[in-house]
C-alpha cells in the first residue's frame, strides 16, 4: 500500500498511490491538513486531472475530492470508468444535499424563535418542564397504585393466580440477602453515635441518659431511615434496571403475550416483598445499631450491658417500635412502587434506562425523607416521655 | 496475494468442551467467504476469534499480517479500523440516533471535520437504500430491515478492507434478503472488500457467489467453490447442500 500523493505538472495536477480513507489517515495530522489545503487551492485553478496513477480510490477519498473542487466537474479529467464511477456517486450525493430540504428551513426559523423564547421564558421552562414531569410520574405511581388494587381484589377472587414463587424469591433477595451488610452498617452508626455523645454527656455528668438518648433516636428514627436509604439504594436501584431490561428486550411484552398480567407477575411480588421486608429490616438495622452503642458505652461511660438493656425498656416506651415497624412498610412500599413505576417507563435504549435507575434512588431517598417528616409530625404526642 | 486472515493452530474450548483443534484457516485479499457448520460447531467462536473479542487457548491470529497478540495499542486500533462488523442483531448503539451511529467508526478516526463526516454518512445511506431522513430516526424506531441495513452502513463507514458478517440475512424476508444480498455483492464489486460471513442459507451463499468453508469435526473440514464443497463426500455436507446432482 503506498501513500496517496499529489503532484503538480505542467499538463495538470497528477495522482497516484491509494486513495482511501485509511491511506489518508494513516500519517501524521499535520500531513492530511497539508494535503487536504493543496488539493483545495489545486481544486480552485483551472486545470486537467489525471487519476490513471490511483491504485484505489474509495468513496471517501472521492469525496475529498469532489469537495476539493467545489463540488463541480473539473475541466478535464482522465479517469478509470470505476474511478468515474465512485466519484458520480459524490457527486450525485452533492447535488441531493445542496438541495435545501425543508426540514432544515424550518428548524432555521424554529432557531430563531426559539432564542427569543429561551430568553424571555428560559425561568418559566426550567421550573415549569421538571415539574410536570414530576406530576406525570406521581400520576403514574398513582394509576400503578390504582391497577395493584384492583389486582388485589382479582387475585382474591382467583387465589391460583397469586405469585407466591415470585413473591419468596423477592422477600429472599431484598430481605435475607440485604440482612449481613445492614447489620454492618447499623453496628458502625451505632458505635460512633454512642461514643460521640459519650463525650459530650461526660462533661455534664449525665452519663445515664446514654441509654434514652441511643434507644428513642436509633429506634425512632435512625432505624427506619438507614434501613430505607439502604433498600433504596440496593433494592429499588436494582428492580428498575432489572423491569427496565426486561422491557428493553421486550420480555415484559412477551409476558402480556401469554396472558400474564406484568403488574401481578412482576410488580406486586416486588413491593408485597418490599413492604414485608423493610419493617423486619429496619428491626434488625436497630438491633444492631443498638448493640454497637451499648458496646461503645461500655467501653466510654462503662455502663454495664445489664444496666443498659434494663433501663432500654423504660426509657424507650414500647409504642416507638410501632412507629418505627409502620414507617418501615410504608417506606418499603413507596420505595418498590416508585421504582416499578421508573422501570415499567423506560424507553428502549441504554441512557433512558441509565437516567431512570438514578431517578429511582434520588426520589426514593427524597420521598423517604418527605414521608419521615410527616410521620414526625403525625405522631408527634406518642411515644414520648416528658 | 497476501493472505488478510491468517489462522494457524487454533486450539478453542469451553471449559471441557474442545471447540477447535489445531484448526487453520487463511483468507485472501479480495476473497469471499462463507464459514458453514451445524449448530455449535463453533462459527460464532472463530468469528469472535477473527475479531480478537476471544482469544484462542493456542494458536496465532493474524489479520493483514499483524499478529493479534500484539501488545501496541496503537498498532491494535489500526487493524480494528480496517475491518467492519455485522452484528447478528445490529448491536446499534441504542443511545444514539442512525446518524450518530454511522458516524461513531469516522469520528474515532478523529482526522474529519464534521463536514466530511456528515456528506461520509448521507453517502453509506444512500449505498444501503435508505432515505436522508432515516438519519434521525432512534435504533428503536426501526424495523428489523433497516436495522441490518443501518449496521451494514456502520460496518462500511469507515471503508474497511476486511467486512465479517454474522448471519447477515437471518430474520429478514426472502425478497428483502435477496436484496440485502445483491446490496453486499454490489458493494463487494465496486470496492473490493474481503468478506466472511457465517450462515446457514444456501440461498445468501449463491447469491453472494462465494466460496465457501466447512466448520466441522473441530476443524475446517474442506474449504472451496461451492461447486466443489457440495460434492465434497461427508456427513454434514451431505445433509447441508442434499443430494449432490450429479
Amino acid at each position: 500500500m503506498s501513500a496517496p500523493a499529489f503532484f503538480a505538472e505542467a499538463e495538470g495536477f497528477r495522482l497516484s498511490g491509494t486513495w482511501t480513507l485509511a491511506a489518508l489517515t494513516a500519517g501524521k495530522p499535520r500531513a492530511f491538513a497539508r494535503l487536504r489545503k493543496t488539493l483545495r487551492e489545486a481544486g480552485q485553478r483551472r486545470a486537467g486531472w489525471h487519476l490513471a496513477g490511483v491504485e484505489k480510490l474509495d468513496s471517501a477519498a472521492a469525496l475529498l475530492l469532489w469537495q476539493s473542487w467545489g463540488r463541480r466537474w473539473p475541466e478535464e479529467l482522465e479517469a478509470t470508468p470505476a474511478q468515474r464511477e465512485a466519484l458520480q456517486r459524490a457527486a450525485a450525493l452533492a447535488e441531493e444535499m445542496s438541495a435545501p430540504s425543508p426540514v432544515t428551513q424550518a428548524d432555521a426559523t424554529a432557531g430563531e424563535d426559539s432564542l427569543l423564547k429561551q430568553i424571555v421564558l428560559a425561568p418559566v421552562l426550567h421550573l415549569g418542564r421538571p415539574t410536570l414531569i414530576l406530576l406525570h410520574n406521581l400520576r403514574g405511581v398513582v394509576e400503578l397504585f390504582g391497577r395493584l388494587v384492583l389486582d388485589s381484589f382479582f387475585l382474591f377472587r382467583h387465589p391460583q393466580y397469586l405469585p407466591l414463587k415470585e413473591f419468596s424469591a423477592n422477600l429472599c433477595k431484598v430481605g435475607a440477602q440485604a440482612l449481613p451488610v445492614l447489620a454492618l452498617m447499623g453496628f458502625l452508626i451505632g458505635v460512633t453515635i454512642s461514643y460521640l455523645s459519650a463525650l459530650q454527656l461526660k462533661l455534664y455528668g449525665a452519663d445515664l441518659f446514654i441509654v434514652n438518648i441511643l434507644g428513642l433516636s436509633i429506634i425512632r428514627e435512625l432505624g427506619p431511615v438507614l434501613a430505607a436509604v439502604l433498600v433504596a439504594g440496593r433494592s429499588g436501584s436494582a428492580m428498575t434496571a432489572q423491569i427496565g431490561v426486561m422491557r428493553v428486550t421486550e420480555e415484559i411484552d412477551a409476558l402480556a403475550t401469554f396472558g400474564v398480567s406484568r403488574t401481578i407477575r412482576v410488580v406486586l411480588p416486588k413491593v408485597a416483598a418490599l413492604t414485608l421486608a423493610t419493617p423486619l429490616l429496619v428491626l434488625w438495622v436497630s438491633a444492631a445499631a443498638i448493640v454497637g452503642g451499648a458496646l461503645a458505652a461500655r467501653l466510654q461511660l462503662d455502663i454495664s450491658f445489664l444496666y443498659f438493656f434494663s433501663m432500654l425498656p423504660r426509657s424507650v416506651p414500647i409504642a416507638n417500635l410501632w412507629i418505627a415497624l409502620a414507617k418501615g412498610m410504608v417506606f418499603g412500599f413507596l420505595i418498590a412502587l416508585l421504582a416499578c413505576q421508573l422501570g415499567l417507563h423506560v424507553r428502549p435504549n441504554t441512557e433512558s434506562l441509565s437516567r431512570r435507575t438514578t431517578a429511582s434512588v434520588v426520589t426514593a431517598i427524597t420521598l423517604v425523607i418527605l414521608a419521615d417528616a410527616l410521620f414526625a409530625i403525625l405522631t408527634r404526642d406518642i411515644g414520648i416521655s416528658g | 496475494m497476501e493472505n488478510v486472515i491468517e489462522m494457524r493452530g487454533i486450539w478453542s474450548q469451553y471449559q471441557d468442551v474442545v471447540i477447535h483443534r489445531d484448526l487453520a484457516f487463511q483468507v485472501a485479499a479480495g476473497e469471499v467467504v462463507a464459514l458453514v457448520g451445524g449448530s455449535g460447531s463453533g462459527k460464532t467462536t472463530l468469528l469472535r476469534e477473527i475479531l480478537g473479542l476471544l482469544k484462542p487457548v493456542r494458536g496465532m491470529v493474524k489479520l493483514f499480517g499483524v499478529d493479534l497478540s500484539d501488545p501496541d495499542p496503537m498498532r491494535q486500533r489500526n487493524i480494528r479500523q480496517r475491518l467492519g462488523m455485522l452484528f447478528q442483531q445490529g448491536a446499534l448503539f441504542s443511545a444514539l440516533s442512525v446518524f450518530d451511529n454511522i458516524a461513531f467508526p469516522l469520528r474515532e478516526l478523529k482526522r474529519l471535520d464534521e463536514d466530511w463526516v456528515r456528506d461520509l454518512v448521507h453517502m453509506k445511506l444512500q449505498m444501503v437504500e435508505l432515505e436522508p431522513h432515516h438519519a434521525q430516526l432512534m435504533p428503536a424506531e426501526l424495523s428489523g430491515g433497516m436495522i441490518k441495513r443501518v449496521a451494514l452502513a456502520r460496518a462500511l463507514a469507515a471503508e474497511p478492507e476486511l467486512l465479517l458478517l454474522d448471519e447477515p440475512t437471518a430474520g429478514l424476508d426472502p425478497v428483502r434478503s435477496r436484496n440485502f444480498v445483491r446490496l453486499i455483492k454490489d458493494l463487494q464489486k465496486s470496492i473490493g472488500f474481503t468478506v466472511v460471513l457465517v450462515t446457514h442459507d444456501l440461498e445468501t451463499i449463491e447469491g453472494l457467489g462465494s466460496d465457501v468453508a466447512v466448520l466441522a469435526e473441530q476443524r475446517i473440514l474442506v474449504k472451496g467453490s461451492l461447486e466443489a464443497v457440495a460434492h465434497f463426500d461427508h456427513p454434514f455436507t451431505r445433509q447441508f447442500f442434499g443430494a449432490p446432482s450429479v
